[in-house]
């Protein structure tokens, strides 16, 4: 990206009080944790000040006054607090070098666009940092997870051997233990063998249904539409309860039959909805053409109207098939112990033994998932390619 | 007409010749479901009890099933139902006796069901004052208990249950149960009413006042567990100074997980967890589960399961046999709640009175957390 704007070099009343301000919150949390927010604030504001003041002001040079900030605070760091503190130290000491010198240059202001006024550049960076600040909220509960499932220790905790980064810390027994449990294991092969059948079914009735019910002639469309959609309303632990008594008295309960019924029951409205919505955009005069040139329905189905609905097909099956994957509460009712799937057993696990073998397999399972979205995306982005534009 | 005639007594002929083979021949069932709690606990039944049972009978599958937590609300629903996917069931002497009244658990008969023990004194002598209720078939003796973390403790490391309840000697948080339960017996102790006053003292409006009004010194600092795996866990952090749960877990903890705690014996709760049938069970199920329970509740095998977990084992009998420890060698005898050393001081828990008040305290107790 190109600069904008030409930048100048700012006065020390402008980025000293600012520096200070940001070592202010980030002395509000160290300081927090240490027992004392206030005193941090005090101290952060001082030392960010003092510190971009002689840098930009005394040392002048930049490359050795960042990267001499860096070391200068991985060692203060080492002495206050051996390893970890070294790393923090040295983020933070990279981060206020790199800043002092980022509002004394006045780099902040290249890439905006020149007319804002101070107000609205003040804005444009608070912004990004309120978003940023959001999307660590986000992902924070999943990253502390992975770090946790190494633990030497059978215990949800960071010990001080993880904390100094001392081999004897970690472990992968955690994840030897997964792949060895017999319950484990069982888990997931019961979740593998039921989310593709339950996947299965409900894009298959699904799309039949979306189909059928935008046909005009179809009599009571609504009603039907909204009595198909309504496990996606009704409180799951009714439609779990009910499924329950039904399937006990008819002889599905505890098979794995019934656990695929129940579960394509939950996936059918994500289906009809995805497919629904791309049906509006679907031209009617397409199928009657294709009529017209001698293709049966079924024909027509198949080579016209399934390859351009198909974006929704695809997108209402992986909702089907995550709802499927990630179920508990349904499966706890229709379900019986033979069919015990991942969640199942992590719930188990979570409730009567809090042990790191459910961080490991959710570490597993986010590796999964990434790849799962990143083959996707990829796909997604090769299609796109080679039609040379966009699906729908 | 003649074919479906034909086909009618056939069918009619058959069924009658599957039932008279089912019982002339004590057919079994090859699958059991047997439910339990998870975690430790499990893994010892099963190591103890399962495992050698199917070692000896070939053919014959047992799943585990964790629900023992909503045992007594699933074996309703199974009874409306009419499907009763259970054959075996481990609660508390509560549920049992709660299961026992509505009819949803089998009344057994002690002497008949159960094995002698190995000097021939009847099952009901040897499991004697532990056969709280007809439906229940006793395993194990366990203490609610409390346990603290010896680093954080000072030099003076606490001995009586009312250090739990002064927080100058000990600050920090403490992990209570989030239940009246317990917690209200230990209140009452240590706003000094006698022992054996407690229960009447905790009968009366003012008494349930007196008790909550000692929890309420100590509010502020409580975090309040209602799994079996938050003590421990919550101990391992130091994220409280003592805590109280089974003391299974906690042995677990000190012995297993090398963690820094310690047993705080002094008023020690015990209780009660076994076995109940579901009613209602096909002759084929309940020909196997019988079998089961038979081999799964004598001498030996109770003996056995305390080599994997420190609970006392229900039978007289057994006591003698507690050896040590599979993994760690250690002797057993000194972690069980029922040691004399241990149990200077202990409390039964009182099932009438439980039955009796459970809901009017629960309630109050709800109400008192929720201020």
């Amino acid at each position: 990206m190109v600069a904008l704007t030409p930048i100048s070099r700012k006065p020390v009343g402008f980025y000293v009080p600012t520096a200070a301000a940001a070592g202010a919150f980030a002395g509000l949390f160290v300081g927090t944790s240490q027992g004392s927010g206030l005193l941090g604030i005090i101290i952060g504001a001082v030392i960010a000040g003092v510190l971009a003041f002689v840098l930009t002001q005394l040392i002048k040079n930049e490359p050795i006054a960042r990267w001499g900030t860096v070391i200068g605070f991985a060692i203060v760091g080492l002495l206050l607090g051996g390893i970890p503190a070294l790393v923090l130290g040295a983020i933070f000491g990279w981060f206020f070098g790199w800043f002092s010198f980022w509002l004394y240059e006045g780099r902040y202001r290249a890439k905006v666009a020149p007319y804002l006024t101070p107000g609205q550049v003040l804005w444009h960076f608070t912004f990004r940092v309120i978003c940023g600040a959001i999307l660590i909220f986000l992902i924070t509960p999943i990253l502390v997870v992975m770090p946790l499932s190494f633990n030497a220790e059978n215990f949800f905790t960071f010990t001080p051997k993880m904390l100094s980064f001392d081999p004897d810390g970690y472990s992968l027994k955690h994840y030897r233990d997964f792949f060895t449990s017999s319950a484990w294991q069982g888990a997931v092969w019961n979740s593998v063998k039921i989310a593709p059948a339950a996947t299965l079914l409900s894009v298959s009735f699904g799309t039949l249904a979306a189909i059928g019910l935008s046909q005009q002639h179809v009599p009571f469309r609504r009603a039907i539409m909204a009595i198909l959609i309504s496990p996606m309303i009704v409180p799951l632990i009714i439609s779990a309860a009910g499924m329950y008594f039904f399937y006990s008295r008819v002889g599905l309960q505890g098979t794995y039959l019934g656990v695929v019924l129940a579960h394509a029951a939950l996936g059918i409205p994500f289906v009809i909805i995805t497919v629904t919505a791309t049906l509006v955009g679907f031209d009617r005069s397409l199928t009657r053409a294709a009529a017209n040139m001698g293709a049966n329905p079924v024909t027509t189905f198949f080579r016209v109207q399934m390859p351009l609905i198909l974006p929704g097909v695809i997108s209402g099956g992986l909702f089907a098939f995550i709802t499927s994957f990630d179920e508990v509460v349904v499966v706890l009712f229709v379900g019986s112990a033979g069919q015990k799937t991942l969640p199942w057993q992590m719930f188990i696990g979570l409730r009567e033994q809090i042990s790191p073998t459910i961080l490991a397999v959710a570490t597993i399972l986010v590796g999964i998932s990434i790849c799962l979205l990143t083959v996707v995306e990829l796909l997604r982005r090769r299609s796109e390619r080679l039609r040379g534009m966009s699906p729908g | 007409m003649k074919f479906t005639t034909t086909l009618l007594a056939t069918s009619a002929l058959i069924g009658a010749g599957t039932f008279a083979f089912a019982d002339a021949h004590g057919n079994m069932a090859n699958e059991m479901t047997l439910v339990s709690w998870g975690g430790a606990y499990q893994a010892s039944q099963d190591k103890a009890y399962l495992q050698p049972y199917l070692e000896n009978n070939p053919g014959v599958t047992g799943v585990w099933d964790e629900s023992s937590n909503e045992a007594v609300a699933k074996l309703r629903a199974m009874n409306e139902a009419g499907n009763i996917t259970w054959d075996l069931v481990d609660v508390v002497a509560a549920d049992a006796i709660r299961l026992c009244d509505e009819g949803l658990a089998m009344e057994i008969d002690a002497d008949e069901m159960l094995a002698d023990a190995p000097d021939g004194t009847p099952a009901s002598e040897d499991f004697g004052d532990l056969l709280v209720s007809d439906c229940f078939i006793p395993q194990i003796v366990y203490s609610t208990t409390f346990g603290y973390r010896t680093d954080m403790v000072g030099d003076t490391p606490p001995t009586k249950i009312c250090d739990v309840f002064d927080l100058e000697a000990y600050p920090g948080k403490r992990a209570l149960e989030k239940r009246p339960i317990n917690n209200m017996e230990w209140a009452l102790l240590c706003d000094g009413v006698a022992k054996d006053e407690v229960y009447d003292v905790l009968a009366t409006p003012e008494g349930q006042e007196k008790a909550l009004a000692k929890l309420d010194t100590i509010k502020d600092n409580v975090i309040w567990w209602s799994a079996g795996a938050d003590t421990p866990q919550l101990l391992a952090d130091g994220e409280v100074v003592m805590g109280s749960t089974y003391n299974g877990r906690l042995f677990s903890v000190i012995e297993e997980q090398k963690q820094p705690v310690a047993m705080l014996w002094d008023a020690q709760v015990f209780d009660l967890d076994g076995w109940i049938i579901p009613a209602g069970l096909p002759a084929d199920r309940l020909a196997r589960v019988k079998d089961f329970v038979k081999f799964a509740t004598d001498t030996q095998r109770l003996a056995d399961q305390s080599q994997y977990i420190s609970y006392g084992p229900a039978r007289l009998s057994s006591a003698p046999m507690v050896g040590k420890h599979a993994d760690l060698g250690i002797d057993m005898a000194p972690h069980m709640p029922t040691d004399p050393k241990n149990a200077t001081n202990t409390f039964l828990y009182n099932y009438e009175f439980w039955a009796d008040y459970r809901d009017d305290i629960d309630a109050k107790f709800q109400a008192w957390l929720a201020q």
